[in-house]
Parts: structure tokens; sequence; C-alpha cells
């Protein structure tokens, strides 16, 4: 029972980044339809933000942390706009195109101005602490980074069935013709809804850089594909499917090494072996069509 | 209110409208008939900007609004009910109304004109939490109509509202549609039941394959042979 709390923990403090992350990829998906491969890069870049605000302006760690979500939100809206906008009206594969160039050149960008060297990233000393409940230990950092992603995905389905914003952005999704017809802003709804996704990236790459305190600038490309192995997994397109998908691919896979430590080799293996299986069984997702409710 | 001028569209090669004219002045019931395929739709699009113009001219408020994007042309009141209702089937019926009062921000007057879109469709007011894609057709119908009317829309572009719909409710909608009129709104309705359309008209304009081949005044037309033989099913 204990090494199942122990395991249940550890599966949810991973399973809350990759909801993270798949939430930007099941967003843009819902109002584009596009796969966006650089999202992952997105990630990367908020790990890098954070840590440049740490060290080179010496920020403090809060402050760094809310400059780097909105830096790391920014770059999100440009991507949009200068390699994406500029194609909505062009066939949907050279918007895909699009995005794997995207992806590729951030990571080659990284590797100039960050250097290819990784970075060991110093965590506070408050998420060094160790909480001992019995035989289970659990870190402050795998506490805080379940803490930190609730309530930022709470502050998302706020955002997106609470606001006049979120409205446009449900509305965009299902018919961005006839949101045209209501006057809703499109482009403007499009950029928010890449900020949203940026920013939460931005919140899993720290997260996962305290977590793993090393970072380097092809950091975001195994996280991305996983968190994409979730969108597809919860339903993509579908916001709770990407959260529930990033839980369960967490869950799955911590227990996968928890229990057959063995196999622990193959655990980026055997995400791919989910993504199949359901791509071959089930290739709407969990959350299937008929709840569709897509942003 | 619209002035169209020698509207061309093509789709690809296939050239949809050829140099059409008309106008729909202020506080009327102007209509647009004709078969499948002869660029009704089309011209509504166009007016909307949904669809790019090859060439010609569209005068909206004495303004030409031929390059306007769509949302710019919601906002100055031009408002359409676009063909097979095109309701957001996801969100509930209170979010459709929601989303036609979009570019609205007077919470007083938007309150004020959903009691008169429940007045006129009570059925939508006992299924507001309802996702709008469970309503049935006619409702839906009423749901697009209603949430058009919640962009308090000076000139209404309704596209076959008519379409799809039991005898009965056909017979309600036009009556919406005429009361819509009578608050002041300008309405270019579009409609293969020609019937119904040119009773209701003002005045009136045949299209044949891009083309207007026919006008007058709605009853007047009515009468006439071409439209009867062609139309009416006489």
């Amino acid at each position: 029972m204990d090494i199942f709390l122990q395991n249940l923990a550890n599966g949810l403090s991973l399973g809350s980044l990759y909801a993270l992350i798949a939430i930007g990829y099941t967003m843009v998906y819902g109002i584009l339809r596009l796969i966006n491969f650089a999202h992952g890069e997105i990630f990367m870049l908020g790990a890098y933000f954070l840590y440049y605000g740490v060290l080179i302006f010496n920020l403090p760690w809060w402050l760094s942390f809310i400059v780097a979500v909105i830096l790391t939100a920014i770059a999100g809206m440009l991507t949009e706009r200068f390699a994406y906008r500029p194609l909505r009206k062009a066939p949907r594969i050279s918007i895909l195109i699009s995005a794997i160039g995207v992806s590729f050149f951030l990571q080659n960008a990284g590797i100039v101005v960050f250097s290819g060297v990784p970075k060991s990233f110093h965590r506070p000393a408050i998420f060094d602490h160790m909480f001992i409940f019995g035989n289970i230990r659990i870190s402050s950092i795998t506490f805080a980074s379940i803490v930190i992603s609730l309530i930022f995905l709470m502050g998302l389905l706020f955002i997106v069935y609470r606001t006049k914003t979120g409205l446009a952005m449900r509305a965009i999704s299902t018919d961005i013709e006839t949101a045209r017809l209501m006057a809703v802003n499109v482009d403007q709804t499009i950029s928010i809804t890449f900020a949203i996704g940026s920013a939460l990236a931005a919140v899993g790459g720290i997260l996962w850089a305290l977590k793993y305190p090393q970072i380097f600038p092809l950091m975001g490309m195994i996280p991305g594909l996983k968190a994409f192995i979730a969108a597809v997994l919860g339903g993509i397109g579908n916001i709770f499917g990407a959260m529930i998908g990033g839980f369960i691919l967490g869950m799955a896979e911590i227990l996968l090494v928890g229990f057959m430590p063995q196999l622990s080799g193959y655990r980026d293996a055997f995400a791919f072996l989910i993504l199949i299986i359901i791509l071959l069984f089930k290739p709407d997702g969990l959350m299937g069509k008929n709840v569709q409710e897509k942003v | 209110m619209l002035e169209v001028k020698n509207l061309h569209v093509h789709y690809g090669g296939i050239h949809a409208l050829k140099g059409i004219n008309f106008s729909v002045p202020e506080k009327k019931i102007i209509t647009l008939i004709g078969a499948n395929g002869a660029g009704k739709s089309t011209t509504l699009r166009t007016i909307c900007g949904l669809v790019d113009k090859s060439d010609g001219k569209i005068f909206y408020k004495d303004k030409d609004i031929s390059d306007f994007e769509t949302r710019e042309r919601t906002l100055d009141g031009l408002v359409m009910v676009p063909e097979g209702r095109r309701i957001f089937p996801n969100l509930s019926v209170y979010e459709n109304l929601q989303l036609g009062a979009f570019k609205r921000n007077n919470q007083k007057e938007i309150k004020s004109d959903l009691n008169w879109v429940y007045e006129l469709f009570p059925r939508l007011k006992e299924r507001l939490t309802q996702k709008a894609g469970t309503l049935s057709g006619g409702e839906q119908q009423m749901l697009a109509v209603g949430r058009a009317l919640m962009s308090r829309p000076e000139l209404l572009l309704m596209d076959e509202p008519s379409l799809g719909l039991a005898p009965l409710l056909v017979k309600e909608i036009f009556e919406i549609i005429e009361e819509i009129n009578e608050q002041g709104t300008t309405i270019l309705l579009i409609e293969q039941n020609a019937y119904a359309a040119l009773n209701i008209a003002d005045y009136a304009y045949v299209m044949e394959t891009g083309m207007i081949s026919l006008e007058g005044e709605g009853k007047e037309l009515l009468k006439k042979d071409e439209v009867i033989k062609a139309y009416l099913g006489a």
C-alpha cells in the first residue's frame, strides 16, 4: 500500500506537468486544427527564461517566475503571428510544416544563444524539503508541482468557461466562419489562445526544471512529445481530455517504473506504445467526439 | 441602405455571380428568389465578406464596404442568419445568444434584447441551459434568428430561414420576419419558398445562373407567368 501511495504521488506530480503542456497542444488544435510541434520548445524557453532571470538579472524567484511565464506567453504569440498567421488560408499541411520548422529553429537558436551545454538549475532550498508520512516520502517539489498545476488548470477552466474570451475560443473552435459573423475578433482570440497555452507550458517547463534540475536546448522534445501523446490520449481538442490524458500518462509511466524497474529504460517507448494503441483502437481519445467541447 | 453594383464572384474557374445589381432600401423587406445554384447564397456571403468578390462594389449606409472584413461589417449592423442555421451545437442556448451580443457591452440593453427574443421565441427561454445541438430543427432556426437579433441588426440578411421546417413552422418564421421588420430592421431574404417570400416582400429579385432575370414588387411577381411556372409550380 505504501509503495502504491508513493507511486501515486509521483505519478500525479509527473502527470500534472504533462497535463500543463498537453493543454497547449489541445487548445491550438481545437482552434486551428494544427499540431503545434514547436510547443516543446516553448516549454524549454520557459525554463531558460527563469534560469536567466534568477542567475543574470538576480531577480527573486517569484518575480522571475512571473517574468518567465509572461515572456514565454509572448514568445508563443510571436510564433503564431509570424509562422502561422500568414498561412491561415494555406492548405493545412503548410502550417504543420511551418510548425516543425519553428521547432527546429528554436532548438538550434537555443543551442546558439544558450549554448548546447546543459546548465544546472539551482532550485531554492524550499523545494528540497522532504515531507515524510510513515514510509512515504514526498519532496516539496513533487507536492508543489501538483498544487501549482492544479491552480493554473483551474484558472484555465475559469477563463475558458466563464469569460467572454473563453466563449469566443469555444465558438471559434466549433465554427470559425460563424464566429466571424458574430463579430468575434478571430485573430486576437487565436493570439490569446497561444499566449495561454504557452504560459501553461512555461509553468510546466519551470516545474520540470525544478524537478529534474538540468536544462538544455533540446529538453523540450521528449516532454513535448509525451504531452502530445497525453493530448491524443484524452481526445485532442478537448481540454478536460488533455488534463486527464496527462495524469493517466504520468501515472502509467511511474507505475511501470515502480513495479517493473527492469523495464524502466523503456519508459519513453511505453508512452509511444500507448499512443499506438490509442490510435488503433480509439483514435478519438478517451473523451471521444460525443462530449466534444473543444478549445 | 444597401447597394450592390455590378458584383462578380468567381470560385476558381466558375463564374458564380455575373455582374448583379440590386438595392435594399431602408425598413423594407427585399427578397432574392431563385433555384439551387443561382447564386443567392453567394450573393449574401459576399455582402457579409465571407466570400471575396472579383469585381464590383457594395455600398452599405452610403459607404463602400467592399474591402471591409466580416467583423467590421457586423459591428456596423450588417448581420447574417447563415444558411443551415449554423448555431454552435456544443454551446448552450444561452451562450449562443450571448455570442450574438458579443460585440456589445451595455448589459442593460443586452438584457432587454434578450427579453425581446424570449418573447418572440418562448421555447428558447425554456431551453436556455440545454446544448443547442439538442434542439429540434425548428428551435435551432429560432435560435439562429434570436442570436442574430442579439447583435442589434440594422440590415438583417437571412439565408433560407424556412429550409427543412414543417409548414406550420415556416408560417411562424415568416410572421416573425415581418414582426422584426416592423420593429425597424431592414431585411434581405433569400428563399426557395418563393410563395411565402414574395408574399411578405416589398420588392423582389429573381436570380438565374448568377444573374438577375426579373424584378418587381413581391405581389406583382406572384402573378407573373414566368415566376409561377418556374417557382410556384402551377
